[in-house]
């Protein structure tokens, strides 16, 4: 092809702008590595120390809760309505934790972020009450059956009919800790992506109950549950956020659990915990990244150390033109 | 030394060449006059209403704006890229598949296609603007009776046009009268084949005289063959008022000639636009593959390995998964297989197709998911690429050619990189090492050497007085001042007479056409009138006799006038009317030309110049002085041709009235014979051609072109050898080699001259044995060198051979064959080239430093660039400027045309042309250089980056019961490598630059990192890839890890992910970085400051399950934690290997950019570094 451009002869056009030619010296390796170990190893000291003092309380219910008559029938149990669900357990707390604490669920071998279930869900009718009737990526539950007139279910999805069911209370000494529900979700799903007009209708009403009802009169936006089970865990093992406790837990004070085992996890050997936590900057108790800041930061100094000590018994002048491998290599020479 | 055939001179290539493309076509112009086109001369309607002829418009457009758009997809359509992104896009149509949005997925595909389509539209925009500007030239078309202007694209087959001096030929046309009385008409050819002297072209007797410059009574009918290809042949039929006579050749003038010396011609339009001959031949030339890319193509189909692999295991696991849970599929919350509402689709599966298939949709969606691990994007990036290199070579001050005005041209965009991995050039000699301007520089006469002191003459010294002619030549020629007093000395002396008729022999033995530009020349004596200056210009076949004519008119005798019987020479201001009785042209067996000429004093006498071989067994012998003389002037020509320059001798004869009569009537007889005419008027020839009078000899220089010793010398230093093919005589090749420095004294010359194939094969057994050259597998290593090449490892072809082991050591080769050149002729390559000796002439050349072969046809040069092509996987390049190197050109892998005197053919045919040979050493030690390894590692970093992404994803996979889902948002997945990461990845493949052009000249030696493979070859794919591996998994576990049991979403993590793999690989792109411009600030920081913009847009639009994702996540300090943790460990290995070879296993490279940085703060320490060698 030929091609023709009007040309100026400019620096740039031949190619000698100037430009720092970064040359990775032995001074600039050892001090890169110096400084990767002088900034990981503090980070690293702090994160852990954080991470550290995170009080954290998990409880394991799914098989705790299931008694014992049950054992080999769990499925039986949890689909059985008549069975009562409740189950009250004490624990020890054994550190102090303070407010506030964070009530999560926790499920395991749960796939939230399988294609299928991630894509149940139509986000234009939870925004929207004119598109109510969208309920185009939601099938298989998208209408209620024919019987029950074929209507468009709110909010639609496998996402939404799973909604999680078990609900808890916690009590210390006879009295109530109050699990704060609200505020659980994020603002700015409450404030753009769930609709304050859009109400639940059909919901939860024919063949197969996939998990909680919600509250016909409240609009999703403030179904905070609702809000924080739609947000998809991003790993099969994940945790949701219950409710807050406003107050203090006292070092080795005893608190009594009382769970409604209501979701069926059962079914495909899903775990269910519940987890009292404090938090700090880092986010909850997790020393992986502490220990692996601390890691490398170390490993970096090492290799600054090494590439000093070889660099001392080994050294190169920069530029020397007879390590040329021409020069090098005599024989070469004509 | 000897003259040169004309027939056989490098520059009169019309014979020996036909355009590789007609060759397939000559068996078929068989001419059937059934078959043949009827045109009605002056009846263009009659013409055209029985046969669809095409009118004379031409298109070279491929688009209209009517068809654009159907059409623009239809060839974009053809590439197998597109193809995949189309395949793509529609798998992810289909509803079980629907991986990404409808729209999203779509986007690849059209921006590609845009992209694309917007550049085609470009280039057919400036074709349509050629077009109509061709088009709508003006041609004199007879109408009405009456030659009337009319536009080329309104002519037809049929009409009469009437073409007016120095104009254009608008189709092909057969003439039927010219202003010269017997028909002749001179035509230049430059735009067809090159050729920059004026061909003769007849008019038919039978019709010139019907023609008058107003009129054309013509109209007869001519039955031609149908329109083909091949521009060296023509056949037809006119019949003209009952008389048939038939039209070849000779009477058709094609289209792009230009007319010339001639006032007017009229004629017929037999083929008119697409179905001219020169439009016929204008299909481009095969387009060319770099070696790189093929390179990449194996690597590319590791990849589709890889990714076969990924989509298997995803889908295998997808298998297993429903089996384990089959039972469960219908209760598992986040399955749901089918639905169980009460509703129309009571019971039915909701998309679910069985085990098998659905573990097939998943392979399916699997390969739509990783689909950019076959990075199809790389071939835009690399065309992008490609086009900023070409900007700047295009652009570099250092390749423009001043004399000429041309600049550097890139014909070919797929190919910058071979540059930098040239293992052979093929350089054609004339016009390409030399410049193709000869002239008379020497000259011995009367057995007295002229010559050594050469002064421009201000003027022609012996016009001084006013009222003679004075004669302007185009270039200005010095003369010998001894020689120009010697000629104006008015005595007898045999010396004064000698150099009397040697200068008459110059100005009257030989074919050219002396051509008198009517343009007034400024006035260059002083108050002088200019009326009687005129200026001239000689044409000719051959570029030798040019420049001895133009010498004997720097001497006074100036040739201005030719006429079939006679010629007028002015003699220092005297007319000399001579008449030319006969003429005997140069033939290769005689090696001489002579003419017979009557002087006005009715003395008749034979003219002969010819090769020194051919003319001294044909001298007068006898007397004493003589043999002196004979001496000296043999003294004289060694002495030339030592220097390299061109030689003949000049004699003459007075013939008797006898000799002449007898001479005369076997001339007339021989010329006249219908059989065997050429060995008839040999011998004839002999009659006269004996006892000659030795008058001298003269030599021609073809000059080198600047710099070429140099160019070659840093070529060889850099590895690259430089074979010479020329059409020349050996002597002359020889010479030539010895001035451009390719060839020294001491070198050991092996000479093959066979004329058989035993003796050929003789010779080169010889040659071999006595330089103990090693055979076939073995390659050329030299036993004597074996011994201290113990560390060499496999020999140089296997070592090049194969990429994954880059062993070649530079010095053994250099080692073994610095003193061997090998000289071959073109007779011994027929037998060579034929026959089963290839392989030993391959060992042979390959060991010798230097070749050089001579007396090659054109198909030759290709011959010889395919042994080496076939053979080895080294590059070639071929450069050369002629017709003749077409074919050469083609062949090689690279093709560079040198556009000099010899027209355009051997640059239409090139991939990148140039205006002088010495431009080849930036060309290739730093735009090469600069080239390949921008490419290379473009390609690898192009590889690395869609890997590490689909890596990503892949591990990611195997957390969600493989159910193919991506925690990337559609359209940052779509994004990535589209907008994300791209523009960095252009601008350092167009802007990095390892080390400075400087450094590279100084250091041919560094070009041996492209020999070497060393920016791209297996084994740095391999370490990539494992490279890749690490980085992926470490920017899928670190946050995993860090997020284990924690609340975060699929769509933080996402964008987690988004963020963290757009940012390592830009830091990895910026550790490579070698050369750190503002605009690649820009490109690299800017691209991270993109991503995030748009992360934030995609999170800030409430309809995606996305929405205020990075608001929350920005807020918290753990997430910068982990993006910054996972630059630094992913890079971690990569960095430590790197510092690792640079300070303890440097490159070349490394070295040599450590001293310039050290120069640069420095200046005073570059004078301290060797140059090497």
């Amino acid at each position: 092809m030929p091609w023709r451009v009007e040309f100026e002869y400019s620096r740039f056009s031949q190619q000698e702008l100037d430009a720092w030619q970064p040359i990775l010296t032995p001074s600039w390796a050892i001090s890169i590595f110096t400084v990767i170990g002088l900034i990981f190893i503090p980070v690293g000291l702090a994160s852990l120390f954080a991470s550290e003092s995170v009080v954290e309380v998990p409880f394991r219910y799914d098989d705790e809760c299931l008694p014992p008559d049950y054992k080999d029938d769990a499925l039986e149990y949890i689909q059985n309505d008549n069975i009562n669900k409740t189950c009250t357990r004490n624990l020890t707390i054994k550190n102090k934790m303070k407010a506030p604490i964070y009530v999560y669920y926790q499920l395991g071998n749960f796939y939230q972020n399988h294609r299928r279930y991630v894509k149940s869900r139509d986000d234009k009718q939870l925004r929207n009450k004119a598109s109510e009737n969208d309920v185009g990526s939601c099938s298989p539950e998208d209408y209620t059956s024919t019987e029950l007139g074929h209507k468009p279910i709110v909010p639609c999805g496998i996402i939404a009919w799973s909604l999680f069911n078990d609900t808890y209370r916690i009590s210390s000494n006879n009295k109530d800790l109050v699990i704060n529900k609200k505020n659980i979700a994020w603002k700015s799903d409450q404030l753009a992506k769930f609709g304050s007009d859009v109400y639940p209708k059909n919901f939860q009403i024919g063949g197969l109950i996939g998990g909680a009802r919600l509250n016909e009169s409240i609009p999703l936006s403030e179904q905070e549950d609702l809000i924080v089970w739609m947000r998809t865990a991003a790993l099969p093992t994940f945790r949701k956020l219950y409710g807050k406790i406003e107050t203090d837990i006292e070092v080795n004070e005893e608190v009594m659990l009382v769970i409604e085992n209501n979701y069926n996890t059962y079914e495909f050997g899903g775990r269910k915990s519940l987890v009292l936590s404090t938090t700090t900057w880092v986010g909850g108790r997790n020393h992986f990244l502490g220990m692996a800041y601390i890691l490398i930061g170390g490993v970096s100094l090492l290799l600054a150390v090494g590439f000093l000590l070889l660099y001392v018994m080994q050294p190169r002048p920069l530029g020397d033109p007879s390590y040329l491998s021409w020069n090098r290599n005599p024989g070469s020479l004509r | 030394m000897e003259h040169i055939p004309p027939s056989e001179i490098p520059h009169s290539r019309h014979r020996r060449v036909r355009p590789k493309s007609s060759v397939q076509f000559d068996d078929k112009v068989i001419f059937h006059d059934d078959n043949g086109n009827l045109i009605y001369v002056n009846d263009p309607i009659k013409t055209n209403e029985k046969y669809e002829f095409a009118g004379n418009e031409i298109r070279t457009s491929r688009y209209t704006l009517l068809n654009f758009l159907p059409k623009n997809l239809f060839i974009q359509f053809h590439r197998v890229a597109y193809l995949y992104f189309l395949a793509i896009a529609a798998l992810n149509q289909l509803p079980p598949l629907a991986v990404f949005g409808r729209t999203v997925s779509l986007f690849p595909l059209l921006f590609v296609l845009c992209v694309t389509a917007f550049k085609d539209a470009y280039e057919d925009w400036r074709r349509h603007r050629s077009d109509s500007h061709e088009n709508n030239r003006q041609s004199l078309v007879l109408q009405s009776a009456q030659f009337r202007p009319k536009r080329w694209k309104n002519i037809q087959a049929g009409d009469v046009v009437k073409i007016l001096a120095d104009e254009m030929i608008p189709a092909d046309i057969v003439l039927l009268g010219t202003s010269d009385q017997s028909g002749v008409a001179y035509i230049q050819t430059m735009n067809l084949d090159g050729e920059s002297n004026l061909k003769t072209r007849y008019a038919k007797q039978e019709t010139t005289s019907l023609v008058l410059p107003d009129a054309c009574a013509v109209s007869g009918v001519i039955t031609c063959e149908p329109p083909n290809r091949n521009i060296y042949e023509f056949t037809a039929n006119m019949e003209l008022n009952g008389h048939k006579f038939p039209l070849n050749q000779s009477n058709i003038v094609l289209r792009g000639c230009v007319l010339k010396n001639t006032e007017w011609i009229i004629g017929v339009v037999v083929y008119a636009g697409q179905q001219t001959k020169a439009m016929l031949n204008s299909a481009a030339s095969p387009s060319k593959r770099s070696k790189l890319e093929s390179y990449m193509n194996r690597e590319t189909f590791w990849l589709s390995v890889f990714l076969f692999i990924m989509c298997a295991v995803v889908a295998l696991g997808m298998g297993l998964w429903l089996v384990r849970h089959k039972d469960q599929l219908d209760t598992l919350p986040y399955y749901r297989k089918t639905y169980v509402t009460n509703g129309p689709d009571n019971g039915k599966h909701y998309r679910y197709y069985g085990i098998p298939m659905e573990t097939f949709f998943s392979f399916l969606s699997s390969i739509i998911v990783f689909q950019i691990m076959i990075p199809i994007s790389l071939y835009i990036t690399m065309e992008l690429v490609r086009l900023g290199q070409s900007y700047f070579m295009i652009g570099d001050r250092d390749m423009y050619d001043a004399n000429s005005g041309t600049r550097f041209q890139c014909r070919s965009l797929n190919i910058n990189e071979d540059l930098g991995q040239i293992r052979y050039v093929f350089s054609d000699k004339t016009g390409t090492l030399t410049e193709n301007k000869m002239q008379f520089k020497r000259a011995s006469v009367h057995g007295k050497n002229y010559g050594s002191s050469l002064l421009i003459a201000g003027n022609n010294t012996a016009a001084a007085d006013s009222g003679k002619q004075i004669w302007k030549l185009k270039s200005e020629i010095p003369v010998d001042s001894e020689l120009v007093a010697l000629l104006q000395k008015d005595s007898n002396r045999d010396e004064r007479i000698t150099a009397h008729e040697f200068f008459l022999t110059l100005a009257a033995c030989n074919t050219v056409i002396p051509i008198i530009c009517s343009s007034t020349f400024p006035s260059c004596g002083k108050g002088e009138s200019n009326k009687n200056i005129e200026c001239i210009d000689y044409q000719g076949e051959s570029p030798d006799e040019q420049a001895l004519v133009s010498a004997a008119s720097a001497y006074g005798y100036t040739l201005f006038e030719r006429t079939s019987g006679n010629i007028v020479i002015d003699v220092n201001g005297e007319k000399l009317r001579l008449d030319v009785l006969g003429l005997h042209e140069f033939d290769s067996v005689r090696k001489r030309m002579s003419v017979v000429i009557r002087f006005p004093d009715n003395v008749v006498k034979v003219l002969v110049k010819g090769a020194d071989t051919s003319m001294f067994s044909i001298l007068a012998h006898g007397e004493e002085s003589n043999n002196g003389i004979w001496q000296e002037t043999q003294s004289h020509l060694n002495e030339y041709s030592l220097q390299g320059l061109r030689t003949l001798v000049i004699a003459s004869r007075d013939l008797s009235d006898s000799e002449l009569e007898e001479w005369q009537s076997m001339y007339e007889d021989a010329s006249t014979s219908l059989t065997d005419r050429s060995a008839k008027l040999r011998q004839i020839a002999a009659l006269i051609e004996c006892k000659l009078k030795l008058l001298g000899a003269t030599a021609i220089e073809d000059r080198l072109q600047e710099g070429v010793p140099e160019a070659i010398e840093s070529l060889r230093q850099a590895g690259i050898k430089v074979w010479v093919l020329t059409g020349d005589k050996q002597e002359t090749a020889i010479s030539i080699g010895l001035s451009c420095k390719l060839l020294s004294v001491d070198m050991q010359q092996i000479v093959i001259n066979g004329t058989s194939e035993v003796e050929c094969s003789n010779l080169l057994a010889d040659a071999k044995a006595k330089y103990g050259v090693r055979s076939s597998s073995r390659g050329h290593q030299n036993p004597k060198c074996e011994t201290d090449s113990k560390h060499g490892g496999p020999d140089i072809h296997n070592g090049t051979k194969s990429l994954s082991m880059p062993k070649w050591n530079p010095g053994k080769e250099e080692g073994t064959t610095a003193q061997l050149a090998l000289i071959i002729d073109g007779t011994s390559l027929v037998y060579i080239l034929e026959k089963e000796l290839q392989s030993e002439l391959f060992d042979l050349a390959t060991s010798c430093r230097v070749v050089l072969c001579c007396r090659v046809a054109p198909l030759q040069k290709a011959g010889i660039v395919d042994l080496i092509k076939s053979r080895t996987d080294d590059l070639t390049l071929a450069i050369g400027d002629g017709a003749n190197d077409v074919s050469m050109i083609q062949m090689a892998d690279v093709g560079v045309g040198i556009c000099g005197q010899e027209g355009r053919q051997a640059v239409m045919a090139s991939d990148f042309a140039m205006g002088q040979f010495q431009f080849l050493k930036k060309l290739l030690l730093v735009h090469g250089h600069w080239n390949y390894q921008r490419i290379g590692y473009l390609v690898l970093y192009n590889f690395y980056r869609n890997a590490v992404f689909v890596l990503m994803l892949f591990w990611y996979i195997s957390c969600t019961a493989f159910s193919t889902t991506s925690a990337l948002t559609d359209w940052s997945s779509v994004l990535y490598s589209v907008i994300y990461t791209s523009i960095p990845t252009v601008i350092v493949g167009v802007l990095d630059k390892d080390l400075s052009h400087r450094t590279l000249l100084q250091y041919p030696k560094l070009y041996g990192a492209g020999h070497r493979h060393e920016a791209y070859n297996m084994q740095l794919f391999w370490i990539t890839m494992l490279d890749t591996l690490w980085q992926s998994l470490v920017l899928f576990y670190i946050p995993v890890f860090t997020y284990k049991d924690s609340t975060l979403d699929i769509w933080s993590m996402g964008s987690l992910w988004t963020i963290s793999v757009v940012i390592l690989v830009n830091v990895h792109l910026a550790m490579d970085i070698n050369q750190w411009a503002l605009v690649n600030h820009v490109a690299v920081w800017g691209s991270i400051v993109i991503t995030y913009g748009c992360v934030v847009i995609l999170d800030s639009i409430p309809v995606f399950p996305n929405y205020g994702t990075i608001y929350h996540l920005a807020r918290s300090p753990t997430y910068w934690m982990t993006i910054l943790f996972i630059i630094i460990l992913a890079l971690l290995p990569r960095f430590f290997c790197k510092a690792v070879c640079q300070i303890f296993y440097p490159s070349d490279i490394q070295i040599a950019r450590e001293a310039e940085t050290k120069s640069k703060q420095h200046d005073d320490l570059r004078s301290k570094l060797p140059i090497s060698n």
